[in-house]
């Protein structure tokens, strides 16, 4: 098979991972090398679905011996099948890199033979880059749940980020589509990368000579909507994830039909408003201070999909409104409906200066119509007493037919990816690979 | 009185309005004019320019490009390093009245108004701050959307882009591209400039109004790096207005990439429907089959119901295990043979009889511990009237682990001794390897705190070296008698 006939399978069956980041890591260039990382990752092209174009991301091989109902490239699929060898993708990384047609690498694999042959394949890549070719650009490798922990350490010491996916976010979900996949065994392996990470972090403190280990962090991805999970447990296992492995990101992708799929799972269109909430909501839990419960209610373990979740929280807890954009505290601000941290962090540094009214919102960059009702400022707000008005929800959102499929176009909450990915110096603070610029679904290991 | 001053860059703009301030001249007395909008302006070839941004040839990268301060006289006005910051990229903005904002700015920064740039909201500071930006989106943008194009030339390799900013933005790019591509040779043409690296020293020339198309192109990597754009579009996620927002229609034409992307685009709809469509009726499941109550019996008769995998047309019945619901220890073996789907029971066989024995020498008494199966029906293939075992697939074992995982869940076995490899893999996976791991004590896995794998008695009867089969039956006595002693010191 020719180098394009692979690498049109390969790119293929790679393309439902959601992550395209290539943030996070500082690599200086040099003249014997090729390639530097500047912390904040460049999307060098965009596909005509919306998504970012960072890395060359490609399978190893599609060959696989597991049976995840949702993936194309399970065992018990028909899908054509193809391997490279790893001077094939070095070569590929290479030769794109020099023409400025990415930022690095983003290897993963269907497993082959086991967890071990496989990763230890990917590591073997990821060495001869760094090593034969002195690349300096970003690596990111899939790290295959259940490797050994030497493969781990050989993979971590070359890449700079490693994502072992969970896929879905309950035991039972993975029992019923995942047989060969157990949660224990994917947490094991973020268990394993977080304390190496902490200990070359501890170790840099002391030496910046010593060796970094997955400086840019780990991430996992969630498959969307093809069990019948709530959102409440999305965001139970992100909030597990955050807290005990120090991911640096949750990956949600909305499950998309694939060819030759499978009769257990739902056929209809990918659920990519329910993805946006998702990322939406997790956004919150990370930058705006809520935390997992709060999202969502027993009555209703579903985001709700016509409005974002922030101002759901909002419509619940309208006795802590309205906020006197003049004295509220930073924590609160970020509450309100319609503020992002951008706006947040105008406000507090502008109303130093002089006391804000209701107009300056505007001028800082906030939805004046969204955030009207929750605050008062100097002067007159006719809105804040609309706060307790039973049809606040409907004046806020906006009555139009809500096309469940149609793609969501970023707004409100969640700031606008490529604008901020430009304003924003902290390294995945961005919403780099975010919603809409997020893909579809879940591939195996 | 209306003064007219002429600046031609950051620099002499930074002297002019240093001096400017410092004597008070207000912001509405001054007017601004650009000289790159009078005359054909080409950094690095007007000598007689004495402070463009990059004056005269070369310059040391790739910590270019800003020029050396001019002296500061002591008293010379501070302005916050922030004002400074945001100056070096509006000075690269196209719009003619950049430096009319600048001073304005400047001017009341130091004119009562110190602490300014913290007020986003005042309209001054909010326009500078969208000429700040929109510079510095281009410049990302051009980092992004350069594109080379390896060409051999007779002194090596070279590698060559044309590219169009919004604004005058390539030197102070370079810098980048010469850390990032600091082993090759390439240059940059834009509109305005050019900028060239040797692997060592940054140039500064003259531009190209436009891309040259005879440029004798990489075909070879384009074709792989355009199979590549196509092969990662999902057509199910098609979103135009969000692709065009990222990377505005202005730039698709140097993006070698993009040349089919109408076809990607038109075939798009039809390729999800015809995914959709090829959608079966739902399959049934072992789990469809799992009864609400999770007892023994209660499972036992629900197996007999079970569609997950095709084995039930042919088996007589399900064999299901059997054992005391309060067993500690579980035994698993493969599936049942010719004698056990006869019987309905598991391991009352040859193989059974072997197993038995084992047992008895290692002290353990069959009758208290739970014996069951990996795969629930007998697999078999006919040579006449004989039926011989054939091997479980995959996908039988895993559609039968659901009932596994009932009986697990059900007994809480304190230990669990696979034979063979594959009831290992019913829970380990495929990947487990009964010749790596024979003999491993897992400890605390989630289906037992005790979790070991043997040989098959069955593996052991058809072994026909006479030596191997003696070693892996003293192997298989060796791993019972690990159970047998492990359980005594539970």
């Amino acid at each position: 098979m020719d180098l394009r006939a692979k690498l049109t399978i390969l790119a293929d069956a790679a393309k439902y991972d959601a992550s395209c980041s290539s943030s996070g890591s500082r690599r200086k260039g040099d003249r014997n090398g090729l390639g530097n990382s500047e912390g904040i990752g460049i999307c060098h092209s965009y596909t005509p679905d919306g998504r970012c174009v960072s890395l060359l991301k490609i399978l190893f091989t599609n060959h696989c011996i597991y049976d995840c109902q949702y993936c194309i490239n399970r065992v018990s699929s028909d899908t054509p099948r193809a391997r490279f060898v790893p001077s094939e993708v070095v070569a590929l990384t290479l030769d794109f890199y020099r023409r400025n047609y990415i930022e690095g690498l983003f290897l993963s694999s269907g497993v082959i033979r086991s967890a071990d042959y496989t990763m230890e394949q990917m590591a073997e890549v990821a060495r001869s880059l760094r090593e034969d070719h002195g690349f300096r650009g970003y690596i990111h490798l899939k790290a295959v749940p259940g490797a050994s922990p030497e493969l781990i350490e050989r993979a971590g010491l070359h890449a700079d980020r490693l994502s072992a996916n969970l896929e879905l976010p309950t035991q039972p979900d993975l029992d019923r589509l995942a047989p060969d996949k157990q949660i224990v065994t994917v947490e094991q392996t973020m268990r394993h990368i977080h304390a190496r990470r902490e200990q070359a972090e501890e170790e840099r403190r002391g030496s910046q000579r010593a060796p970094t280990f997955v400086p840019a962090g780990q991430t996992t991805q969630l498959i969307v909507g093809a069990t019948a999970s709530p959102d409440a447990a999305y965001l139970a296992a992100a909030d597990r994830l955050y807290k005990n492995h120090g991911l640096r990101r949750v990956y949600y992708s909305a499950y998309s039909p694939i060819p030759r799929p499978d009769a257990r799972l739902p056929a209809k269109s990918p659920p990519l408003w329910r993805e946006h909430r998702l990322y939406q909501a997790d956004w919150l839990m990370r930058h705006y201070g809520f935390s997992a419960s709060e999202l969502t209610t027993p009555d209703a373990p579903d985001l709700p999909l016509d409005h974002d979740p922030k101002l759901a929280w909002a419509l619940r807890h309208r006795a802590l409104f309205p906020l006197d954009l003049n004295t509220a505290a930073r924590e609160a601000l970020l509450r309100v409906p319609g503020l992002g941290v951008h706006s947040v962090d105008r406000i507090l540094a502008a109303r130093r200066v002089r006391p804000l009214r209701v107009d300056d919102l505007a001028r800082l960059g906030a939805s004046v119509r969204k955030v009207r009702p929750f605050v008062t400022a100097l002067g007159p707000n006719p809105e804040a007493h609309t706060l307790d008005r039973v049809d606040l929800q409907a004046r806020l959102v906006p009555a139009r037919q809500l096309d469940l499929f149609a793609a969501p176009t970023p707004r409100v909450v969640t700031p606008d990816p490529a604008a901020s990915r430009l304003l924003v110096p902290v390294p995945d603070a961005l919403p780099g690979a975010l919603p809409t610029a997020g893909p579809a679904l879940g591939r195996l290991t | 009185m209306t003064q007219v001053v002429t600046v031609d860059g950051l620099p002499s703009f930074r002297a002019a309005a240093r001096d400017l301030a410092a004597r008070g001249v207000r912001p509405e007395d001054l007017i601004f004019r650009d000289a790159a909008a009078a005359q054909a302006f080409l950094p690095g070839l007007d000598g007689s320019a004495p402070a463009a941004p990059h004056a005269a040839g070369t310059s040391r990268a790739p910590d270019a490009p800003r020029a050396p301060d001019a002296p500061r006289a002591p008293d010379a006005p501070r302005v916050p390093r922030r004002f400074l910051d945001m100056a070096e990229h509006v000075a690269c903005h196209r719009d003619p009245a950049r430096w009319a904002h600048l001073y304005r700015v400047l001017y009341r920064l130091l004119h009562g108004e110190p602490r300014l740039l913290d007020d986003p909201a005042d309209p001054d500071i909010r326009r500078l701050a969208q000429l700040d930006q929109q510079v510095r989106k281009d410049m990302h943008r051009m980092q992004a959307f350069v594109r080379f194009t390896r060409v051999e030339t007779p002194d090596g390799e070279r590698y060559l882009a044309w590219h169009r900013p919004d604004h005058r933005i390539a030197a102070r790019v370079a810098p980048f591209f010469a850390d990032r591509f600091g082993s090759m040779r390439w240059s940059i043409l834009t509109p305005d400039e050019g900028v060239h690296w040797d692997g060592d020293t940054l140039r500064f020339g003259p531009g190209a109004p436009r891309a040259e198309h005879d440029v004798p192109a990489d075909a070879e990597l384009l074709d792989l790096w355009r199979a590549y754009y196509a092969a990662m579009f999902d057509p199910a996620r098609v979103n135009l207005r969000k692709m065009r927002a990222d990377m505005p229609l202005r730039y698709h034409a140097t993006l070698p990439e993009l040349r089919n992307v109408h076809d990607l685009v038109r075939d798009s709809s039809q390729r999800t429907q015809i995914m959709i469509a090829k959608h079966a009726a739902p399959a049934p499941t072992a789990s469809d089959a799992l009864p609400a109550q999770r007892t023994l019996p209660a499972l036992r008769k629900a197996a007999a119901s079970c569609r997950g995998c095709d084995l039930y047309r042919c088996a007589t019945q399900v064999v299901f295990g059997e054992g005391p619901e309060d067993a500690q220890v579980m035994l698993v073996g493969e599936q049942p043979g010719d004698h056990e789907d006869l019987e309905g029971r598991p391991f009352v066989g040859p193989a059974g009889k072997l197993l038995d024995d084992a047992l008895a020498a290692v002290g353990l008494d069959r009758g208290t511990l739970y014996v069951t199966n990996a795969v629930k029906h007998f697999k078999f293939e006919r040579r006449g009237t004989r039926r011989l075992h054939a091997r479980p697939t995959q996908p039988e074992i895993r559609a039968c682990s659901t009932w596994l995982r009932a009986e697990v869940d059900v007994l809480h076995p304190r230990m669990i001794l696979c034979l063979g490899a594959s009831a290992a893999q019913s829970f380990q996976g495929p990947s487990f390897r009964l010749t790596a791991s024979r003999g491993e004590v897992f400890d605390d896995t989630p289906w037992a705190p005790w979790w070991m794998a043997t040989y098959h008695p069955s593996a052991l009867l058809r072994m026909p070296d006479k030596d191997a089969r003696a070693a892996a039956t003293e192997a298989f006595h060796a791993d019972l008698r690990k159970l047998a002693q492990d359980l005594g010191r539970r």
